[in-house]
């Protein structure tokens, strides 16, 4: 919570500027170079890291552990997925369409009501509670969907045309990127401001020690849940570009497992870090893609990987940054 | 001292609570005057800080009723006590540890200013929070470590910044639990005289063991023995009660 005044600009600063400014212009340059499939990959980068920044909020703002959150992705993507079937295949006029609006505003409005109403049950609990519980609450979810005969059940549902919007088209693959990147941007801000804000410091206090900040006045629960419903919007909307994106959607998009490599991200890039769940996001696709190419049994050693990274790099990647940056502000 | 207006601000009737065979609060009446400091004393493990809990409402009574400024609080949840104008400080120390001294009050302040649904101006610069809060840490001792971590700073410091956070709510009774709590005594005389200064224009109910701090700052005295208050008077005459000698003092005195 440090202030930078730009005569004091940290190392940390400039490595997440770098950060963002690669982002910016490698996939393009790639892209125009012919290799469209590192296009693809960073798509998916951007889209998981405003994923996991969303859940960075709740997880390393709010120090509130939630284990439910790609079930959001899903809500998100089937939001798209659902009104383009309907919109090919009849049925269900109300929301039966190829709009671009349409999809982002049911995806953000589905996310926040399911925050609300798992977010006011889970939040009553705490720890190993509520992991358990936001984690029941996700494949919940996962077995409604697979419910859903109409929509492919588990076998998932091909979205055969993206999200329309005027002016741009999705099927572009690089203004698909850039739709992602601008995303990314616009959601650093919002957690960037929320953080600072007097909501955000709230957050943090109840963080650090909620029966203090109880007995100073404040009803925890009630700011807890507004950043649970700000997270789960977030990360509503990260899941309307997935769909986007991958075209194709299923429920294994949501399981369990999923909203692990969500936390993971977070945790290895560094929680209540701004730019942690970004580098987390990073790190991630790019070991998974290398050991990919190295071994087919690449889940072994990357889940090893995982494990030593958030047992040994306390605080993330973004972590050991910031203690060079401490260490150097006490010299 | 000040002369206190002999109306309870905080009142307490027939206040039970018990931990499975302990009888931590037992039957608990006690009255604290607007605008006096009390004391209240007790041996090790006599229900002090479960008293203190249940007058913050981090704990619920079993049974019993609590009254402050003739509302009753009895049940509500800990933070309408605070909202109420109950303020406390803990006796193991209680900060948010991630944060410089500054931040950490001037969130009390901010917890203290009403609801923080604002989600874009930025707070960590707003002069609304942060002035008031460098003059509670400048009446407490603190202003020369504002920009110090928690992690930074001594026990005593944390101490004194226990006091100033209870403050910067501005409560119209303070519920100071051994503020004197592992101090030397270099310490324990400046805390002493930040008390004082207090104690013109603040109500506090004060748990101490020290009996020089209790007898130059109370202007009346309890005394709490197995849960129960078995005397409460001005100094004097906790002095010269003989029950307290028996169980407390006496006790003291030979130690
Ligand atoms: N949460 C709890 N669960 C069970 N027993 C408890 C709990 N809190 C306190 N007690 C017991 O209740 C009694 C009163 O404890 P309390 O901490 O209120 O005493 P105290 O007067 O503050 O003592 P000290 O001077 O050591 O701070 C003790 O016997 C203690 O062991
Ligand atoms: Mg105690």
């Amino acid at each position: 919570m440090s202030d930078h005044t730009p005569a004091t600009r940290s190392p940390a600063f400039w490595i997440n500027a770098a950060l963002l400014a690669l982002l910016a212009l490698v996939p393009p340059i790639l892209f125009i170079t012919g290799q469209p499939f590192w296009l693809d990959v960073f798509t998916r980068l951007v889209i998981l890291a405003i994923a996991a920044t969303a859940l960075n909020l709740i997880l390393g703002f709010g120090g509130l552990v939630s284990f439910g959150h790609a079930a959001y992705l899903g809500l998100g993507a089937y939001a798209v997925g659902i009104p383009t079937y309907h919109a090919l295949y009849g049925g269900m006029d109300a929301i039966a369409s190829f709009n671009g609006f349409l999809h982002l505003g049911l995806a953000i409005a589905i996310s926040a009501l399911f925050a609300l109403l798992t977010g006011a049950i889970s939040l009553r609990t705490r720890g190993v509670n509520f992991i358990m519980i936001t984690m029941a609450f996700g494949q919940m979810v996962f077995y409604a969907i697979v419910a859903l005969e109409n929509y492919g059940g588990d076998d998932g549902l091909t979205i055969d045309v993206r999200s329309e919007f005027p002016l741009i088209s999705l099927d572009n693959p690089l203004t698909l990127y850039a739709v992602g990147y601008l995303s990314l941007l616009l959601v650093l801000f919002i957690v960037y401001k929320i953080t600072r804000s007097r909501f955000g410091l709230t957050l943090q206090g109840a963080r650090s020690n909620e029966e203090r900040m109880r007995s100073l006045g404040v009803d925890c629960y009630r700011y807890q849940l507004v950043a649970f419903v700000i997270s789960g919007a977030l990360c509503g909307y990260a899941g309307f570009l997935l769909g986007n994106f991958t075209t194709f959607i299923s429920p294994e998009m949501m399981d369990w497992t999923r909203s692990g490599e969500l936390m993971f991200m977070v945790i290895l890039g560094g929680a209540a870090f701004l730019l942690g769940p970004v580098i987390g996001a990073a790190a991630f696709i790019l070991l998974e893609q290398l050991l990919r190419e190295v071994t087919i049994h690449w889940h072994l050693p990357f889940g090893i990987l995982l494990i030593l990274s958030v047992l040994f790099f306390k605080g993330g990647l973004a972590g050991i940054v910031d203690r060079q940056r401490l260490k150097g502000n006490r010299q | 001292m000040n002369t206190a207006s002999q109306q309870p601000i905080l009142k307490t009737t027939d206040l039970c609570k018990r931990f499975g065979g302990v009888f931590a609060t037992d039957n608990v009446n006690l009255d604290v005057l607007d605008g006096e400091v009390h004391a209240l004393i007790g041996p090790n493990g006599a229900g002090k800080t479960t008293l203190i809990s249940q007058l913050s409402g981090l704990l619920k009574p079993d049974s019993g009723r609590i009254e402050f400024k003739t509302r009753n609080m009895t049940g509500k949840p800990a933070h309408k006590f605070a909202r109420a104008g109950l303020a406390r400080s803990f006796q193991i120390t209680s900060l948010f540890a991630d944060m410089t001294l500054l931040q950490n009050v001037a969130l009390a302040v901010q917890a203290h200013a009403g609801h923080s649904f604002n989600f874009w101006r930025n707070a960590t610069l707003d002069k609304k929070l942060l002035d008031p809060a460098l003059s509670y840490l400048e009446t407490t001792g603190l202003a020369n470590s504002a920009g110090k971590q928690v992690s930074e700073v001594s026990h005593g410091e944390r101490r004194q910044l226990e006091v100033a956070m209870a403050l910067a709510t501005e409560p119209s009774l303070l519920l100071l639990d051994e503020p004197m709590a592992g101090m030397g005594s270099e310490e324990s005389n400046l805390m002493i005289n930040i008390l004082q200064k207090l104690s013109g224009s603040k109500t506090i109910l004060l748990i101490e063991h020290d009996m020089d701090a209790v007898f130059t700052l109370a202007d009346r005295i309890s005394v709490l023995v197995y849960g129960r208050i078995i005397a409460t008077g001005k100094g004097d005459e906790i002095k010269a009660n003989p029950d307290v000698r028996a169980a407390y003092l006496g006790e003291e005195a030979n130690a």
